[in-house]
C-alpha cells in the first residue's frame, strides 16, 4: 500500500505561489483517477512566513499530512526552506531546490546570517538534489512571474506524470491571458532534467 | 463527479444540500471559508455578523422562524456566543440548526487551544466530528436531521487540519424543503424561569434519546482488525491511526457527545488493550474511565498541540521518530511579518519609540508584539484592549494612564470593543484608544464588516460611521490621523495622552493588500548619508535590509511598495526618492 502512494511536499515563503503549484498537481492526480489529499495551513500565508503544502495521491489515502521521512519529493521554492523541511524527505527521495533567496527577518536585521552553502550541505545528505533557476526560465519565456509554473514543470518531470495531463490542468487554473507564457515555462521546466 | 474540497467548503455544500437557507458568522481562522462559500449559492441568505454572539442569535431567530440555519465560528468565538448557546439549547429549534466550532490544536492562528467538545457536555448538545471533507459534507447534512429530530442545536466540531485539508467529495442533490411553519409557542421559546424549568426536563429527556441514538447511528462504527489492540478515536486523528496502524481494531466515533456506552463496552470487551487517541483534552477517555472501563490514553499522548501520524507511530507502535539531518536547526527562523506598506507598522514603531504601555488586541496588528517592533504589553482576546487599559488605569492611577494606550482594529472594535469604550466614559477613565481602521477584517483574509459599508455578497449597505459612534458614546476628543505620517501620529498621541479625559485616535488607512496603489516613486539609500545606524531596521519591513557585513542599508525593489515610512524614520535623510 505504502509503495503505491506518492507524497509530495511543496515548501516556500508566503506569497511565492506554492498554493497554485499544489493545486495543479492535485488536479492532475484527480484527473488520473487517484485518491488524493492535500493539506495546507492558511492564515499566515500572505505574511511572509514559512509555508508548506502537502499533496498525497495513490489508491487509498488516509492521512492528509505526510509523515516525517516519508516525502518522495520535496519542491522548495526557496533555499532556506529546503533545509527547514529536509527531514520530511524519504531516504532515497529527491529534493528540487529553486535557486532563490528570500531573507527572513533575522537576516535582514543582521541578527543572523543567510547560510551561503546551504544547498551544498543538502547535497552532502541527499544524492538526488536538483537545483533549478526558475526565474531565469520564466524570464526567458517572457515573464518572471511564470517561475512557479516552471517549477510545476520540473516537479511533474520528477513525479513522472505526462506533460499533456499537466498542461490541461494549467489551462483550467491559469488565467487565459498569461497562458502562453505559462505553458512555455512549464515545458522548459519539464525538459530541464529529462 | 468527485472533486477536491477543503473541509470548510464541504460543510457549506452539506448545509446547502440539506436545504439550509440562512448562514451567519463572524470570520475566524480556521472557520472563515464556510460562510464565504455558502454565500455563493443561489437562493440563500448569508451574512457577516458583527460578532459570534450576534451570529448565533440571528441563527436562533432564523431557526425559530423555520429555516434550516448554519452558524460558524472559531473555537474562541463559541465563548463569545456561549450565552445564547446554553439557553438556545433549552428552547431547541424549529428549523434545524448546526453550529460549527472550528478548533485549532497547535494554535496555527489562535490565542489558545481550548477543546470545544467540552461544550457538548456543559451545554447539553450533540457533538458531531467528521474526519475528512466527504464526511464533513455528509455529517453536516445528518446534523440537520438530528437537530430537528431531537429538537436541539447540533455542534459540528472540526479542527484546523480538517478545515484546510482537501479531500475528494461527490456533490449530491439539494433538498428543497422550504421553511417550516412558525407557530407562537411561548413555553418553548420564552425562557422565563417558569418556562425554562419545563424546558430543562425536555433537555434531559432529549439527552437520553440521543444516548440511545449514539448506540445505533452509522456515525459511530467499528473497523475490526487485530484484536490485541483497540483504538478509539475521532476526527482527523482517525486518518492518522489508519495510516500508521492499519491492522489494529478501531472504534471510530463520529458523534463524540453523548458517547455510546454500550458500543464502547462491547468494543472494550473484544480487545486485549484499549487506547483512546484524541488531540487536546481527554474528553472520551475520562468518560470511559467514569464508566469503570479499563482504558489508556493521555499516559501516551500530550494534552498540548496537534498530533501527527509519526507521533502515533512512535507512541503506539514504538517506532522511533526519524532523527533527520538536523539542518533545520542551523538556519534562521522565518516569522510572519506585517506586509510591506502595512499601515500598522508605523503605529507600533511610534508606540515603542514613545515607550508607552500598550494593551493590544486580536488582528494582524498583534504581530506588532514581535521583534523588532515589540510594541505591545498584553493581548487577551477579541475586544480586550480597551477594558484591560481601563483596568490598568484604575489599578495604577491616572498618571500611569498618561503613558498607556489601547490599540484595536476596526473589525475588532465593532466585534466587542464598543461596550468597553462605554465603560471608559461611564466610569470616568482617561484612556487613549487607538483604532487602527484599515477598512477590512484583514487577518482572516479581508472580510467586510459593518464599518466597511459592504455586505458578504459585495452589496453596498449603510456604513457604520465609527467616528460618529465614538462621539455618541461620549468621547469628546476624537482625531483622525494617517498612520503612515509618523509626525502626525506622534503629535496626536502626545496631546491625547496629556489629557485627563478619554480620547480616541482613529488611524485610518486601508490594508496594503486590499487597495494596492500604483507605485509612483521609488526610494534608494544614499550611501554617502547612511551611517549604518540600523534605525530603519526597527520598522521590520522586508523592503529594507542590511546584507551580512555591509555597513549600509539597502532597499529591496522587489518587495518595497514605496509607502514612505522608512524615510521618516531615518535621522540622516539617507533614504531618498529616485529622481526622474
Amino acid at each position: 500500500m505504502q509503495s503505491q502512494t506518492t507524497n509530495i511536499m511543496i515548501v516556500g515563503v508566503g506569497g511565492q505561489g506554492t498554493l497554485l503549484t499544489s493545486r495543479i498537481i492535485a488536479k492532475v492526480a484527480v484527473d488520473m483517477g487517484h485518491d488524493v489529499k492535500v493539506s495546507e495551513i492558511h492564515g499566515m500565508a500572505q505574511r511572509g512566513g514559512s509555508v508548506v503544502s502537502q499533496v498525497r495521491f495513490g489508491e487509498k489515502i488516509y492521512s492528509p499530512i505526510i509523515k516525517k521521512g516519508d516525502a518522495d519529493i520535496i519542491l522548495a521554492f526557496e533555499k532556506l526552506e529546503a533545509a527547514r523541511w529536509l527531514d520530511y524527505l524519504k531516504k532515497d527521495g529527491m529534493i528540487l531546490i529553486n535557486n532563490a533567496r528570500v531573507d527572513p527577518l533575522p537576516v535582514m536585521s543582521g541578527k543572523a546570517k543567510y547560510p551561503e552553502d546551504i544547498v551544498d550541505k543538502i547535497k552532502q545528505h541527499v544524492a538526488k538534489t536538483r537545483e533549478v533557476n526558475a526565474t531565469d526560465i520564466a524570464v526567458a519565456c517572457g515573464n518572471a512571474r511564470a517561475a512557479n509554473v516552471a517549477l510545476v514543470g520540473v516537479l511533474s518531470w520528477a513525479i513522472g506524470i505526462p506533460a499533456d495531463k499537466v498542461e490541461n490542468a494549467i489551462k483550467e487554473l491559469v488565467p487565459a491571458k498569461a497562458l502562453d507564457i505559462n505553458l512555455r515555462a512549464f515545458n522548459e521546466g519539464y525538459k530541464l532534467f529529462s | 463527479m468527485k472533486r477536491l474540497m477543503i473541509g470548510n467548503e464541504a460543510i457549506a455544500r452539506g448545509a446547502y444540500e440539506a436545504g439550509a437557507t440562512v448562514a451567519t458568522a463572524y470570520p475566524g481562522t480556521p472557520s472563515t471559508e464556510i460562510v464565504t462559500k455558502f454565500s455563493t449559492y443561489d437562493n440563500v441568505y448569508a451574512e457577516w455578523a458583527p460578532n459570534e454572539k450576534v451570529a448565533l442569535e440571528v441563527a436562533a431567530g432564523a431557526s425559530i422562524g423555520g429555516a434550516r440555519t448554519l452558524v460558524t465560528m472559531k473555537h474562541v468565538g463559541v465563548n463569545v456566543a456561549a450565552d445564547p448557546l446554553y439557553t438556545f439549547s433549552y428552547t431547541g429549534v424549529n428549523g434545524g440548526l448546526v453550529i460549527v466550532s472550528a478548533d485549532d490544536p497547535g494554535m496555527h492562528s489562535s490565542q489558545n487551544e481550548q477543546d470545544n467538545r467540552g461544550y457538548g457536555k456543559f451545554a447539553k448538545l450533540p457533538v458531531i466530528e467528521p474526519s475528512d471533507s466527504l464526511e464533513a459534507k455528509d455529517f453536516t447534512k445528518l446534523a440537520f436531521d438530528i437537530s430537528e429530530k431531537f429538537d436541539t442545536p447540533v455542534m459540528l466540531r472540526i479542527t484546523t487540519r480538517l478545515a484546510h485539508s482537501q479531500t475528494l467529495v461527490e456533490e449530491g442533490e439539494c433538498l428543497e424543503l422550504g421553511i417550516k411553519d412558525y407557530k407562537k409557542d411561548a413555553p418553548k421559546y420564552v425562557m422565563l424561569p417558569g418556562y425554562a424549568r419545563g424546558r430543562h426536563v425536555e433537555v434531559e429527556k432529549r439527552m437520553l434519546g440521543l444516548k440511545e441514538f449514539a448506540e445505533t447511528t452509522d456515525l459511530n462504527r467499528i473497523e475490526w482488525g487485530d484484536k490485541s489492540l483497540g483504538i478509539i478515536t475521532s476526527g482527523v486523528v482517525y486518518q492518522y491511526v489508519k495510516e500508521v496502524l492499519p491492522h489494529v481494531s478501531v472504534l471510530k466515533l463520529g458523534m463524540v457527545n453523548p458517547l455510546p456506552e454500550k458500543l464502547i463496552r462491547s468494543f472494550a470487551q473484544e480487545v486485549d488493550k484499549l487506547i483512546v487517541i484524541e488531540e487536546l483534552e481527554p474528553v472520551i477517555e475520562d468518560q470511559i474511565k467514569a464508566w469503570g472501563i479499563k482504558v489508556e490514553g493521555k499516559e501516551h499522548f500530550s494534552l498540548i498541540g496537534e498530533y501527527s501520524p509519526e507521533l502515533i507511530e512512535e507512541r503506539i507502535a514504538g517506532i522511533q521518530l526519524n532523527p533527520g539531518y538536523g539542518l533545520d536547526k542551523q538556519i534562521p527562523g522565518r516569522p510572519p511579518l506585517m506586509c510591506p506598506g502595512c499601515p500598522h507598522r508605523g503605529v507600533f514603531y511610534t508606540l515603542r519609540k514613545m515607550k508607552l504601555t500598550v494593551m493590544g488586541d486580536i488582528g494582524c496588528y498583534t504581530l506588532g508584539a514581535l521583534s523588532p517592533l515589540e510594541g505591545m504589553d498584553a493581548c487577551i482576546c477579541m475586544g480586550a484592549s480597551i477594558g484591560t487599559a481601563l483596568g490598568m488605569e484604575k489599578a495604577r492611577g491616572e498618571e500611569f494612564a498618561g503613558k498607556l494606550v489601547a490599540v484595536i482594529g476596526d473589525s475588532t472594535f465593532v466585534h466587542s470593543g464598543i461596550t468597553a469604550l462605554i465603560d471608559v466614559v461611564y466610569n470616568q477613565g482617561t484612556s487613549t484608544v487607538l483604532i487602527l481602521d484599515n477598512d477590512t477584517t484583514a487577518m482572516t483574509g479581508h472580510q467586510d464588516h459593518p464599518a466597511t459599508g459592504v455586505t458578504i455578497t459585495r452589496q453596498e449597505t449603510r456604513k457604520l460611521d465609527i467616528e460618529a459612534m465614538v462621539r455618541a458614546i461620549g468621547i469628546n476628543n476624537i482625531r483622525v490621523v494617517d498612520p503612515l505620517n509618523l509626525k502626525e501620529l506622534e503629535t496626536a498621541l502626545k496631546e491625547e495622552l496629556g489629557r485627563r479625559e478619554p480620547s480616541v485616535i482613529i488611524a485610518k488607512r486601508p490594508c496594503a493588500l486590499l487597495h494596492k496603489t500604483p507605485i509612483k516613486e521609488r526610494f534608494y539609500v544614499d550611501e554617502e548619508k547612511c551611517k549604518g545606524c540600523k534605525l530603519c531596521l526597527k520598522v521590520g519591513c522586508t523592503g529594507i535590509y542590511f546584507i551580512d557585513d555591509d555597513k549600509k542599508a539597502a532597499i529591496n525593489p522587489n518587495t518595497c511598495v514605496s509607502c514612505g515610512l522608512c524615510p521618516q524614520v531615518c535621522t540622516f535623510d539617507a533614504i531618498k526618492v529616485v529622481e526622474g
